[in-house]
């Protein structure tokens, strides 16, 4: 009844009423909040998944150009050239292609070099002045957890042994995560642990005998970075691992002894 | 804002709603196509880096 003789008064008075400019406010912010709501989860779908489109696109790329690299090279890239004592390699160009049998046959990534934004987009990046892969010291890469295709989403099932494999021009090289059997946060070989959840600016995970910064290289490590926990940057898991086998390549095609690694996860 | 888009799109209800719908998916574009990959290198979310030995 209130509302039918306001009405009534408001179609005989010229102007908004008092009660007009209140609804016209109030509405004004109620259309702010449910717009901004909505654009905070369109950038969660951005994050979780349209990220995800862009990155695999850049990571096919990465991966056609690798793989006609190697096919059209006479040396290997990773070896320097004549006169030098590391190879020139441009940041953004993939290096090596990574596998990790735990984390199923799908799974398989060309590692590109250098750890800048635009270089992760691409697929999981090599720090650069880290060693390359299969040498001395420590082959260091960090990759995506949640969207940028998530390459290292689930880098937290990884065992105490398991394969981490990586493919180069001439190589297949086998790298076991550390840690002792059953515990990979144990300390085991050079007392290193397999994994460790770090601060932020712990660069030590990337010496070349990791969190050891007096040691003298003896092994060939390999070390792995990524956000934790999941959708957060306030720490970091790192993973290590150490060369335990190199298989020789020949031709691009997997090698059966890299293939039965896939027979030999267990759970 | 939306009351007033919506009073000056031409045509009836079905035209209106189809047009609403291909303003909400420019603006779903825009955001995703420049507004996020724009503003998401400053948000502290996606780093995955520990500092290089450099």
């Amino acid at each position: 009844m209130v509302d039918t003789a306001d009405d009534t008064e408001r179609r005989e008075r010229p102007g908004p009423t008092w009660g007009d400019r209140v609804r016209f406010v109030l509405r004004g912010i109620g259309q702010t909040l449910i717009t901004l709501g909505v654009v905070v989860l369109l950038f969660v779908v951005y994050e979780v998944y349209v990220t995800n489109w862009f990155a695999e696109h850049e990571q096919a790329q990465v991966r056609t150009a690798l793989k006609k690299q190697w096919l059209d090279a006479v040396k290997d890239p990773l070896l320097p050239l004549p006169g030098q004592s590391a190879p020139k390699l441009p940041e953004g160009q993939g290096i090596a292609y990574l596998y990790i049998p735990r984390l199923g046959r799908d799974f398989g990534y060309a590692i590109v070099q250098g750890t800048s934004q635009a270089d992760l987009e691409k697929g999981p990046g090599h720090y650069v002045g880290t060693a390359l892969p299969g040498q001395r010291g420590n082959f260091a890469i960090a990759g995506h957890r949640v969207g940028k295709g998530e390459p290292f989403l689930n880098l937290d099932q990884l065992q105490a042994g398991d394969a981490v494999i990586v493919q180069t021009d001439s190589n297949w090289f086998v790298y076991r995560v550390g840690g002792t059997p059953g515990d990979i946060s144990a300390a085991g070989l050079d007392g290193v642990p397999g994994r460790e959840i770090v601060d932020p600016s712990d660069g030590n995970v990337l010496l070349p005998v990791p969190d050891h910064p007096d040691a003298p290289a003896k092994h060939r490590w390999m070390t792995l970075t990524t956000c934790h926990p999941k959708f957060t940057a306030t720490q970091r898991m790192i993973l290590h691992a150490v060369l335990a086998q190199t298989v020789r390549a020949h031709g691009l095609a997997m090698p059966a002894a890299i293939s039965a690694l896939y027979n030999q996860v267990r759970s | 804002m939306y009351v007033w888009i919506w009073r000056h799109l031409p045509g009836n209800v079905a035209l209106k709603l189809g047009q609403a719908l291909l303003l909400f998916l420019a603006v779903t574009a825009l955001l995703f196509f420049v507004v996020f990959p724009w503003i998401e290198p400053h948000l502290p979310i996606s780093q995955v880096t520990v500092p290089g030995e450099k």
